[in-house]
């Protein structure tokens, strides 16, 4: 589980995060939706440690991340796996090797057992015969699904996606979606989701919170958030589906 | 950005690289990739240059050396001399940071606007010691090789153009070569070079890698670090000189 409490993040004496406290629980599905410029990414960049909050804390199972120590961190960085919203594979290493480079840095692995844990990730994500293919040499569809198998290759407690549908067609999203949901549910993960596609939303929320302008206006699940009764959500969700 | 920030900037950076580095393993592995990235893929550029230019020095010296009173071996001495001192570090090192600096910050630059560097970030890398440390090393090492090559074809180059124009006879040229050697000049030659391959790969590296924005940020990054890359190799070209050269 992670809960964040009380954020403030400011760039240029603007706030924009502010007060923003949410959680979002082990095994499930966690969106964090809201217009572009809302503070969303700014928001996951604060949860990954990529940026750091002025105020507040980001407890991870308890660990107050943004106060640890730089080897703490580390540790706490071991169990989060990451889905970025261009994929950011690298560019000058294979697929397999995009899925086998947290296991190379990090484990104890022999090169066969490396090799055997990237199989079986790429397996998960359904892309088994690409493995000696480079980056520009695949789909972004599939580029996404390579980003998924690396960020789940040390096994994670905590999966981030930025944005995972941008850029792609209707039915790869749906496919992305549904790998996530079975991912999140099967290895117990605490999943949290940037998004602002509705479809996603309402498939994948088993928690959705809705920021604007920076503040957090709303928390519930997807069978709540039609009827929130909170303005500013309403006008967001009636921009998206009308 | 004022200048004092972007030193200051600078500074940390190169604390950070030092501060973390990653198993010993994986930076040798990038060490000898970068290696050679840039030794092989210098190769031939360097060796092109450095016979061309010591080529035109010969036949320039030549060319001003009208009076029959002086020595003709005295072509090949000026050109050894110029050669170790001069042309091969300070030349080979400008090409270098054209080539292999406008390289490294697009490289990182391109990293850095898709997220690359932060996918390392987020793994718990540290990111530039990863990338940026077995850059810098492989320069420091490679570089000085390649200026050898660039001593011995530039020399190679005013023998050919010396001999074969008519400028120099075979023995004048090699009574010149060998007249009055100071080893001195070749160590001073191997620390500027030194010098010289640290600020490429770092200063090219400091500007890839703080790239923001797109495609048009990364080539402005290319720009910026083969700019301020010549403009350090010649500011510490006059230091060194200052400083090592005795009158």
């Amino acid at each position: 589980m992670i809960e964040i409490k009380n954020i403030y993040k400011s760039f240029n004496d603007k706030y924009v995060l502010e007060n923003v406290s949410a959680v979002f629980e082990k095994g499930k599905t966690n969106l964090v939706i809201g217009a572009s410029g809302s503070g969303k990414s700014v928001l996951m960049k604060c949860l990954v440690g990529l940026t750091d909050i002025d105020q507040g804390q980001i407890l991870y199972d308890n660990r107050d991340f943004a106060n640890l120590d730089y080897e703490a961190k580390k540790e706490v960085r071991r169990e989060i796996g990451m889905l970025f919203q261009g994929a950011a594979l690298f560019d000058s290493l294979s697929v397999e090797e995009n899925v086998g480079f947290p296991l190379k840095m990090f484990s104890k692995m022999s090169k066969s057992e490396q090799m055997d844990r990237v199989n079986f990730c790429l397996k998960c994500v359904n892309l088994e015969n690409a493995n000696k293919k480079f980056p520009s040499e695949i789909s972004g569809g599939m580029k996404k699904r390579v980003g998924i198998a690396r960020a789940i290759a040390l096994n994670p407690e905590y999966l981030f996606c930025d944005e995972p549908n941008s850029g792609l067609d209707p039915l790869t999203s749906r496919v992305i979606d549904e790998l996530i949901k079975e991912i999140t549910e099967e290895f117990s993960i605490t999943t949290i989701i940037n998004s602002h596609d509705m479809k996603t939303v309402m498939d994948l929320g088993d928690t959705i919170c809705f920021i604007h302008k920076g503040i957090m206006w709303w928390q519930g699940n997807n069978t709540q958030i039609m009827n929130s009764g909170n303005p500013e959500l309403d006008t967001f969700l009636k921009a998206y589906l009308f | 950005m004022n200048i004092f920030t972007s030193i200051g900037r600078y500074i940390l950076f190169m604390r950070g690289l030092l501060s973390r580095p990653e198993r010993f393993s994986v930076f040798w592995e990038r060490t000898l990739h970068e290696m050679t990235a840039i030794g092989v893929g210098s190769l031939g550029i360097v060796a092109a240059i450095s016979l061309s230019v010591g080529a035109v020095t010969t036949l320039q010296t030549a060319y001003q050396l009208v009076s029959g009173i002086v020595q003709r071996s005295i072509i090949s001495t000026i050109l050894r001399d110029s050669t170790i001192l001069e042309l091969a570090p300070t030349i080979t090192c400008l090409v270098l940071a054209g080539k292999v600096g406008a390289n490294i910050a697009s490289e990182l630059g391109n990293m850095s606007v898709s997220e690359q560097i932060d996918a390392l970030d987020v793994m718990g890398v540290n990111s530039s010691s990863y990338l940026v440390l077995p850059k810098i090393v492989a320069g420091v090492l490679v570089i000085p090789l390649l200026i050898i090559v660039a001593m011995a074809m530039g020399i190679i180059g005013g023998y050919w153009a010396g001999v074969m124009g008519g400028a120099i006879t075979p023995r004048d040229f090699t009574e010149g070569i060998l007249d009055d050697f100071r080893g001195f000049t070749v160590v001073f030659s191997f620390i500027k070079t030194i010098t010289f391959a640290f600020l490429i790969t770092s200063i090219s590296s400091f500007h890839g890698y703080y790239t923001r924005g797109g495609a048009l940020e990364v080539g402005r990054s290319g720009t910026k670090a083969v700019v301020y890359s010549c403009v350090g190799i010649l500011f510490s070209d006059f230091i060194l000189a200052q400083m090592l050269l005795e009158n």
